[in-house]
């Protein structure tokens, strides 16, 4: 095949998307920037790969969150704005669980079931972390896939169900209100302060030397990587050997199809809470145990970057969620590179603008259904 | 008669008189916050300080509602960044009138002049946005202009532009510390420096105050008015000026043929674009004037406390305008004031209030320190510690007051309190015409 550009083509981009081709020009200046930084030593080598681990580690994150979402959006049609809460719903319930677990006998209850209030319960003496506690970490894990999935049933029968035949917006002007009521909820029974969950200093962890420094990989970040990998070849599996999988595709495709075609369209939109809502609550637990922390808003914030890794990989594709949670997570990171620690937000957002506007359909165009 | 006549009549009496509709909802929102004042116990100042607050935040989201309103409810684009272009006019707006010598420092311009900068500045960051995002789809256009919103005020927020410098001049957002926005000139009516109290007052300021400062009103307790409410009043008033000149222009907007296109590509833009109307033009227009609009609300709002801090531009804040307008009912002018009053009387102090009530007329005691402290009575029957513990946290509890007040108007009222009404977007009114004729 020849991969050759002829340079008419590219005279034709640049005067038909100037805008795209100065986003091009800046995409190889940066890249040169970095490559000529790494060449001359002005950019550690250990720094950027640190910056890409941790990107990883954050994109396989948000790329498992995204899933969920990209899957109500693919089958329901509504972007869901409630699905960073329900993220942090999952992660504060696989959390009192997982603390019930660990401390129960040690510390009083009434402190772990609100995850010792206002102040938090001191990490140390707890001891929560994979290798300590593993047990209350499976425990915990579970009962946050669960409850989420209970949760999103719910919340479809009360809030969703009666909304069907209305239009996009009135959905997601409705998903906001669940997405206030719960995140404010959360923040009612557990109060609002941002508090230790896992025994920091009690993870095993290890240098892999880079360069002239090394990276630090921990086994929490090892155990996510790897939980999420197998959860997304699950949800891979779903989707191509079963029935199920292939009806939700069908939906997603064309529903007015599927529904002439004999899917009950109400049981493929029940499950696909029970996956999406499961796969949310999964990674609501796994991004606390990543970070340590645990607070009311933590899926409020993420939201916008799992939508920018939904949209980046295209609406409806779970492998472009998880392609795209990757590229937002590694962006990130790396970004900091060029700009200040507070822009790494920023410059995810604004690489999902750049998307939306110049490819909406996502980088995976044509392989929407999965 | 039945009920459903007697509101239909009533209908029919408001409909043909807006205004009337207006000063009804006002009169009814005073009425029941000072049957509030006078169960807790308030004196005069407090009385008239409570309504002080009532309106300057009824203006407040009113103007917000038909800002927003030009946009969504005429256009039907769908921005839920307002906060983000809020943030953009004050911040504008701070730095242009900030003093040089002040830290951050500003540019030290007069305010007037600095507002309509501010009011530039959202509009041209709204029509950077239109251009292309308007092609999108309404959720996509949704999602972009909320992270465009979060990338404004991760922006403020930096230390990168706490204080930076452009050309030689040093200016700064001030960071997490806020800026400080110039005294509102309202202050210069009564006192001859407005930053200055003790400078002593204007001649109309001696007058004004030595009237309230023995005003005495039956049935009231207590003696005169405070200086600060009266300022405080004055600005609440200036704002409600505004209200009436924002309802003005955008029903002449609604009204113009300009309007007539807006209207038509919210219902059906390919129709619109059919009859060789460029709608994309329209929507870039619509969306730049509405985000200027916005500019100039949250100039008018933030301005009046002489400061203001990334933390009021929160994605909630965008929330609380659509809470107002939804309310109230897109489309609707009228509903965007009576929505804006309607959230910020109700839905917003509302629970402030019944914290305070509930607090002043019963003994609740100390609040329990966590909801097991509150729930685990329960099992006992004793039901006070968590009603405690509810009202003691009630400021916590109004967004998800909001989230179900929101769920519930998206089910069941989709189109808000004024949602029956039909715009008229032709010159003559068809639907009238079988009255006349038969």
């Amino acid at each position: 095949m020849d991969y050759r550009v002829e340079p008419a083509t590219i005279a034709r981009f640049v005067r038909e998307r100037p805008f795209g081709a100065l986003v091009v020009v800046l995409a190889l200046v940066l890249l040169f920037d970095l490559v000529a930084g790494l060449l001359t030593g002005d950019i550690a080598t250990a720094t950027v790969a640190t910056y890409l681990w941790d990107g990883a580690v954050v994109g396989v994150i948000v790329g498992l969150a995204g899933i969920g979402l990209s899957m109500t959006y693919a089958i329901l049609n509504f972007a869901n704005f409630s699905h960073g809460d329900m993220i942090t719903s999952g992660a504060f319930a696989g959390w009192v669980a997982a603390f019930l677990v660990a401390g129960v006998g040690r510390i009083d209850v009434g402190r772990l079931v609100i995850l010792g209030g206002r102040n938090g319960i001191n990490a140390g003496t707890l001891g929560t972390s994979v290798t300590n506690t593993p047990l209350a970490i499976l425990v915990g894990f579970v009962v946050a896939i669960v409850l989420t999935i209970a949760l999103a049933l719910l919340i479809d029968r009360l809030v969703y169900r009666p909304m069907r035949d209305q239009g996009a917006i009135a959905l997601l002007i409705a998903s906001i209100g669940v997405a206030l009521a719960l995140r404010y909820l959360i923040a009612f029974v557990f109060q609002s302060g941002l508090r230790p969950v896992t025994a920091t200093d009690q993870i095993p962890r290890v240098t892999v030397p880079i360069g002239t420094g090394g990276i630090n990989v921990d086994a929490h970040e090892v155990t996510i990587v790897v939980v999420s990998l197998l959860l997304m070849a699950g949800v891979h599996l779903l989707l191509q050997r079963t029935k199920l999988g292939t009806a939700m595709r069908a939906m997603a495709d064309n529903e007015d199809l599927a529904l002439i075609t004999g899917i009950p369209t109400e049981r493929v939109v029940r499950a696909t809470w029970i996956v999406g809502g499961g796969l949310t609550g999964a990674a609501g637990f796994l991004v606390v145990l990543e970070r340590g922390t645990i607070f009311f808003q933590l899926g409020w914030i993420l939201l916008l970057l799992i939508f920018a890794a939904v949209i980046l990989g295209g609406i409806g594709s779970i492998y472009g969620a998880m392609a795209g949670g990757l590229v937002i997570g590694v962006t990130s990171r790396l970004s900091l590179v060029w700009i200040p620690a507070d822009f790494g937000t920023a410059a995810a957002f604004v690489i999902m603008i750049l998307v939306l506007l110049f490819r909406p359909t996502g980088l995976f165009r044509g392989v929407t259904t999965a | 008669m039945s009920v459903a006549d007697a509101t239909d009549r009533l209908r029919d009496v408001f409909d043909g008189n807006d205004v009337r509709l207006v000063v009804g909802v006002f009169l009814g929102i005073y009425v029941t916050f000072i049957a509030v004042s006078v169960l807790l116990g308030f004196d005069l100042n407090g009385t008239v300080n409570t309504l002080r607050r009532i309106t300057f935040l009824a203006a407040a989201y009113a103007l917000l509602s038909l800002a927003l309103n030009l946009q969504w409810g005429y256009a039907g684009l769908f921005n839920i960044g307002v906060a983000g272009f809020m943030a953009v006019a004050v911040y504008t707006t701070a730095i242009l009138a900030g003093a040089p010598t002040a830290s951050p420092p500003g540019l030290g311009l007069p305010l007037w002049a600095a507002a309509i900068g501010g009011m530039v500045a959202a509009a041209i960051v709204g029509a950077v946005a239109a251009l292309p995002a308007l092609r999108l789809k309404a959720d996509y256009l949704a999602i972009v202009t909320l992270a465009l919103g979060e990338i404004i005020r991760i922006s403020v927020l930096s230390r990168t532009f706490a204080s930076f410098s452009v050309a030689g001049l040093q200016l700064g957002t001030g960071g997490g510390q806020g800026i400080s926005i110039p005294d509102n000139p309202v202050r210069g009516l009564y006192y001859l420096d407005p930053s200055n109290p003790t400078a002593g007052t204007t001649p109309f300021g001696s007058a004004a105050f030595a009237f309230f400062d023995t005003l005495t009103v039956p049935f009231f307790s207590g003696t005169g008015v405070n200086q600060t409410v009266v300022v405080g009043w004055t600005y609440a008033l200036v704002l409600l000026v505004f209200v009436g000149l924002f309802y003005v222009l955008l029903r002449r907007i609604g009204n113009s043929p300009f309007g007539r296109v807006l209207k038509a590509i919210r219902e059906d833009e390919l129709a619109a674009q059919s009859l060789g109307k460029n709608t994309r033009a329209f929507k870039i227009q619509v969306f730049t004037l509405g985000c200027a609009l916005m500019g100039l609300a949250a100039i008018l709002w933030q301005g009046s406390q002489g400061y203001t801090s990334p933390g009021e531009y929160l994605p909630i804040q965008t929330f609380y305008v659509f809470i107002a307008l939804i309310v109230g009912g897109a489309g609707s002018n009228t509903g965007s004031v009576i929505g804006g009053a309607v959230f910020a009387a109700f839905l917003f102090e509302g629970p402030n209030f019944v914290k305070r009530l509930v607090g002043h007329l019963f003994d609740l005691g100390t609040a329990p320190n966590t909801i097991v402290d509150a729930v685990v009575p329960i099992a006992s029957l004793e039901i006070g510690p968590f009603l405690t513990y509810v009202i003691g946290n009630i400021e916590i509890l109004r967004p998800v007051f909001l989230g179900v007040v929101l769920i519930y108007l998206m089910q069941r009222r989709p189109d808000g309190l004024l949602g029956h009404r039909k715009e008229i977007a032709a010159a003559v009114d068809l639907s009238k015409r079988g009255e006349t004729d038969g």
